[in-house]
């Protein structure tokens, strides 16, 4: 249960309305963003994302499998989110929430949209062994916009993940121990996640923010800004207008985001 | 005989190298993070809180609730996620180890959360994961009688030796992890597989035992660091 305080409701809305937010921000203006590359060593990918109080840590793993007999030439993405108990004083154990299930489709949704991971550069030998990456996102800090923390992460983790060198030797595939190569990645993108509070759309909202906000958009641009996937979310609608005006914003706010790369 | 180096260059009596430090979360009431070789571990303290699962709520005492949890990259082929046989045992056997240490009579009807993450496993993941959720608890204020501290011993190439790595505890004969309370010397955590004669076992307990006291200081000085106020 996630109960606001009706003051903390009510001290947040005014504050927007007059275009202000709790923390002195303006309503287009991102908290402080950091990313590190490589973090664990046993993964092949890796990145820590902070944005402001938030903190994910995200790892690749890749495995060889069996491609989907509809595309036996393209190597496979799994996208997986655990929001740890450790993140959050709501957050529980046990098996994902539908909240922790969102996040790693609409996350999923944009790397996969985008095509940016050359998924036929990903296949050892046709409709036999293609490279599985699984991606595990882990929330341990959660103070607000998850969505745009974990997109930033996989994009840095995608960006640093090196893969052995599988070759086929008498119909058995086998890994190079000591050569490896970038997975080919042709394009980046980044989300950028608004809430509705009031009659206003606010970028990156805090967690108090996303508390007492009315509905969501989450917004996926890549580099040379195509839009390449969406989400709503929250119990309330947006009109048209408003729509339109955050995939306006998101054009221009994603090129900054992805100079943090 | 006490002149062998190890794998890793290590001597017999030598532990890895250890980085703690104490409040890296925001939402937590207390965490920590930890390094020991190739271990990253960090860990979050929630509670004292009144105990929401009704289940788990005692009358006349606190309960402590502990997940031991190694994220999907932490080791070489992926991990899948959610809980396995180890990691309960591994959760329930960490509660027990520092549940001595805290003044549970003192919060009826409430709970304390401790979340154990290990981002990236090397080997004793277990003690780490102890000497790093007391730090934890002491950031989260919780009053406690003494700080547990973790740390293994065991045999390798017919030696003893202190904190096994990866490799050791893999190819090693036998493993003894432990966690004590520094101040009194008793013993809350003890397991030990593997094989060993009585006096290889004492051996090994008192080496776990000056290794415990070791990073005793560490978990001190990373306490020091965050809340002196010089």
């Amino acid at each position: 249960m996630d109960i606001v305080p009706e003051i903390t409701r009510q001290s947040i809305t005014n504050l927007v309305k007059n275009g202000k937010r709790e923390d002195g921000r303006e309503l287009t203006e991102y908290r402080d963003i950091s990313i590190e590359t490589n973090v664990i060593s046993k993964a092949e990918g890796s990145a820590r994302v902070k944005i402001g109080g938030t903190q994910v840590i995200v790892g690749i793993k890749p495995q060889l499998g069996s491609p989907f007999p509809d595309t036996p030439d393209l190597g496979v993405l799994m996208t997986n989110c655990e929001m740890l108990p450790m993140a959050d004083p709501t957050f529980e154990p046990g098996p994902p929430s539908d909240d922790s299930i969102e996040l790693a489709r609409v996350v999923d949704r944009g790397i996969r949209e985008s095509e940016l991971v050359e998924l036929d550069k990903l296949c050892v030998e046709e409709g036999k062994h293609v490279w599985m990456l699984f991606i595990d996102l882990h929330i341990i800090d959660n103070c607000g916009n998850l969505f745009d923390a974990c997109e930033l992460a996989v994009m840095a983790a995608l960006k640093s993940t090196k893969l052995p060198v599988a070759t086929i030797v008498d119909e058995e595939v086998v890994l190079s121990e000591d050569e490896t190569f970038d997975l080919p990645i042709n394009n980046e993108l980044a989300l950028c996640t608004f809430v509705k509070i009031g009659d206003k759309m606010v970028i990156d909202p805090t967690l108090d923010e996303q508390r007492v906000a009315t509905a969501r958009l989450n917004v996926g641009v890549t580099k040379d800004g195509h839009i390449c996937s969406m989400q709503k979310g929250g119990k309330y609608p947006l009109t048209k207008d408003e729509v339109l005006y955050c995939v306006n914003t998101a054009i221009t706010k994603v090129k900054e985001l992805i100079e943090y790369l | 005989m006490s002149e062998m180096i190890r794998e890793d260059g290590r001597k017999f009596n030598e532990l890895r190298p250890i980085k703690i430090e104490a409040g890296v979360l925001e939402r937590a009431d207390g965490s920590a993070y930890l390094e020991v070789g190739g271990n990253k571990i960090l860990v979050a303290v929630y509670g004292p809180r009144e105990s929401y699962i009704r289940r788990l709520l005692e009358p006349n005492s606190g309960v402590i609730r502990c997940r031991y949890n190694m994220a999907p990259f932490s080791v070489d082929d992926r991990k899948r996620p959610g809980p396995d046989r180890r990691s309960s045992e591994i959760s329930k056997i960490t509660a027990d180890a520092l549940r001595p240490a805290l003044m549970l009579e003192n919060y009826p009807r409430s709970m304390i959360d401790i979340y154990i993450e290990v981002i990236e496993a090397e080997g004793g993941t277990r003690c780490a994961g102890i000497t790093a959720a007391a730090v934890a608890l002491v950031d989260a204020g919780v009053p406690m009688k003494d700080i547990v501290v973790g740390c293994a011993a065991g045999k390798v190439n017919d030696e003893i030796v202190l904190d096994l790595s990866e490799v050791e505890d893999k190819e090693g004969q036998a493993d003894v992890p432990i966690a004590m309370m520094p101040r009194t010397g008793e013993i809350t955590l003890l397991q030990s597989d593997g094989d060993l004669t009585e006096e290889e076992f004492a051996k090994a307990i008192d080496l776990a035992m000056e290794g415990c006291r070791q990073v005793s200081e560490l978990q001190k000085e990373a306490l020091m660091k965050k809340y002196s106020t010089e």
